[in-house]
């Protein structure tokens, strides 16, 4: 791939999945307008959901889901050795994402509800930089393709990529939305990191923080005006452990 | 001579979610044919438990990356069976073009970038971009439409935003249900290339007859709620799902299996039309009977033929419902919900087959217990009995190992099957 005649890197990519839904790889052949080009800027090796081809030598590893089992910590390892770039993707691989709700109730009688008396192996869910070091997160439940695009953009140019800083009330207000908090619902969007193009308020749905905290946020003064709302500490805390992003916050 | 035959495929590729494929053939006798389910457990109804009535449909639409529109169908009508409310007119139209946009989305993507490379003798659906451009740019049109349709509708098509208990948060405008209706319109050229480029597909001819389950038809091919019925004859109430599943667990498997009448039955695109042929639309009907499927069809490879009709069934009936819903002129689609104590059941009819979801409410509206099971569940005891009956019947003289891997693999990718969801 060439540009006012200069080659761009063509990273070759291996895309792992973990505990997870498998939404976030879904996300990559999505957005079909620029699916051709976006795939003719990377070199994908190994996907298994998508491809039977299966190569061990990649540059870039992206990690989707979270880490549950003991088997998966040994991949993990495995595929951090080998990859000179490791980026977790998504919610879960960032932050355990819903996978970690797991981790409030006894996994030993999680399992017995579950299994009855053939349970399965499961340890607590962990996202990937608490079992090996990552070097990039892309967060979201799903990741917003649009961001991977931007991010992609940067690698293959040799650009450093640095995420807004803003919150997702300032992508909301460009959609012209109205306030969710004025509709008289809750909505973590004055506290999350933007990125996403807010698409939960724009359609009714109040932020549920799946991106993890913006730059520096003003928790203080959000309590207090969600407080001042009606909502009970019990219910905001609820909803920022929902993720797992906000995670020891409240 | 006798045959010796060994398949190991550990992690399937070009399916959602880890399974394993193991056979082993050693003079004749077939010692050991099996599909295992390995994929990691997440106890999504563990999580369930203690979870506000307005948070239940976002945790489980978590559970399938794929079918995410479909789970939190089931779930929304699950929690408005406990609750007794009824949606309007227009939410319920809404929530089933959201459907046909997840039928749409999903089975185009099975059918195109995971099930046809077989057919083409490609690894992938990657090299098809230079071999076969105009097959893939046809693949992604209708693919993007779909997500564009479920964007609309349902906010967006992996993990929905304005599907919410007591109907749809946010309205499509009447221009962009006429530009989505557009879209639609031509799609129509496309699915006709697309049913003339699956007439090549060479399908495997193999026959294991199953029990079919699915929702049963009343007055129209049915997505969202009503009776269930088997092949077999069994008739059940939606919230007797559990007489129609017996869910039980496998010693191999992390995915649980069922039955009903026999040691297993199948769900999904086939079962639907094995049960429901005759509401299927005209134009559905007519492309069926040009791909040569026939009711009862017992070939599992043929759901992949069942797919693309189903494509060609929702298109024109959401053509219909965008009709109707210009004509109603709505702007708003909820009703007021008043949590109480009780259970409530939701089925669904999702891309790869019927989703149950059941769920015990405290008089707070929080979950006190709760139920999902899942089509692939469902499915994985009857591809696992497939795969020793196709051993049996291709397992013979001529055979290689890599011939019956590709064999095996393809039997499993026919059925679709979502593997995180059936662990879920």
């Amino acid at each position: 791939m060439k540009y006012l005649g200069i080659e761009a890197k063509r990273p070759r990519i291996g895309v792992f999945d973990f505990t997870g839904c498998e939404g976030c790889e879904l996300q990559l052949a999505n957005k079909e307008e620029t699916l051709p080009a976006f795939l003719n800027a990377i070199e994908v090796v190994n996907f298994r959901e998508v491809s039977s081809v299966r190569n061990d030598h990649y540059d870039v590893a992206l990690i989707e889901g979270a880490i549950t089992r003991a088997d998966e910590v040994e991949r993990l390892k495995d595929i951090r050795d080998r990859a000179a770039v490791l980026v977790a993707l998504g919610s879960c691989a960032c932050f355990g994402g819903v996978c970690r709700l797991k981790n409030a109730y006894d996994l030993e009688a999680a399992n017995r509800e579950v299994y009855g008396n053939k349970p399965k192996d499961t340890l607590p869910a962990r996202s990937a930089k608490e079992v090996v070091p990552v070097d990039l997160e892309i967060p979201g439940c799903p990741v917003s393709k649009a961001e991977v695009e931007r991010i992609v953009q940067h690698v293959v140019w040799d650009l450093n990529y640095r995420f807004p800083v803003y919150p997702v009330c300032v992508e909301c207000k460009q959609r012209y939305s109205v306030c969710m908090f004025e509709k008289g619902h809750l909505c973590l969007g004055p506290i999350t990191r933007g990125g996403c193009n807010a698409p939960c308020p724009s359609s009714g749905l109040g932020c549920w923080g799946c991106r993890g905290p913006a730059a520096d946020p003003n928790y203080e003064e959000f309590f207090a005006m969600a407080k001042e709302r009606g909502f009970s500490e019990e219910e905001i805390a609820e909803r920022m452990n929902f993720f797992g992003g906000f995670e020891g916050v409240l | 001579m006798k045959v010796n035959l060994n398949v190991d495929v550990h992690h399937l590729t070009r399916v959602e979610g880890h399974g394993n494929i193991r056979v082993r053939v050693e003079g004749g006798e077939i010692r050991e044919a099996r599909w295992d389910i390995v994929e990691t457990p997440r106890y999504f109804e563990v999580m369930l438990k203690g979870k506000h009535y307005t948070s239940a449909g976002i945790l489980t639409a978590r559970i399938c990356g794929i079918c995410s529109i479909g789970h939190c169908l089931a779930s929304l009508r699950a929690t408005e069976d406990a609750f007794g409310v009824t949606i309007s007119d227009a939410a319920a139209k809404l929530r089933l073009l959201a459907k046909h946009g997840e039928n749409l989305q999903s089975h185009v993507l099975h059918v195109f970038f995971l099930a046809a490379p077989d057919f083409v003798g490609q690894p992938s659906v990657l090299p098809l971009i230079e071999a076969k451009p105009e097959v893939v740019q046809l693949a992604c049109r209708l693919k993007g439409m779909a997500n564009r349709m479920c964007d609309m509708v349902a906010g967006r098509t992996t993990h929905p935003t304005s599907l919410q208990v007591g109907g749809v948060s946010s309205v499509p405008d009447k221009y962009a249900l006429r530009a989505l209706r557009d879209e639609l319109d031509r799609s129509k050229m496309d699915l006709g290339v697309a049913v003339e480029l699956i007439k090549t597909f060479e399908i495997p001819d193999f026959v294991r007859e199953t029990e079919f389950v699915s929702l049963k038809g009343e007055n129209e091919y049915p997505f969202i709620g009503g009776r269930l019925v088997s092949s077999d004859g069994v008739e059940k109430e939606e919230r007797d799902y559990r007489a129609m599943t017996n869910e039980y667990v496998d010693d191999h498997n992390t995915s649980k299996w069922t039955k009903l009448s026999r040691e297993s039955f199948a769900v999904g695109a086939l079962a639907r039309f094995n049960n429901n042929a005759e509401f299927l639309h005209p134009e559905a009907a007519r492309v069926a009977a040009d791909l040569g499927l026939k009711r009862v069809c017992h070939n599992p490879f043929m759901n992949n033929v069942a797919q693309l009709v189903e494509c060609v069934h929702s298109v024109y009936d959401s053509i219909r419902l965008i009709d109707e819903l210009l004509e109603g002129g709505t702007t708003e689609a909820m009703v007021p919900v008043a949590p109480k104590a009780g259970e409530g059941v939701g089925a669904v009819e999702v891309p790869r087959g019927i989703l149950y979801h059941h769920y015990e409410y405290d008089d707070r509206g929080r979950i006190v217990r709760a139920n999902c099971v899942i089509p692939t569940t469902q499915n994985n005891a009857n591809i696992h009995h497939d795969m020793r009956s196709l051993v049996e019947q291709f397992g013979r003289e001529g055979m290689t190992d890599e011939k019956l891997e590709l064999l095996c693999s393809m039997l499993v990718r026919a059925y679709d099957p979502c593997i995180s969801c059936s662990v879920h």
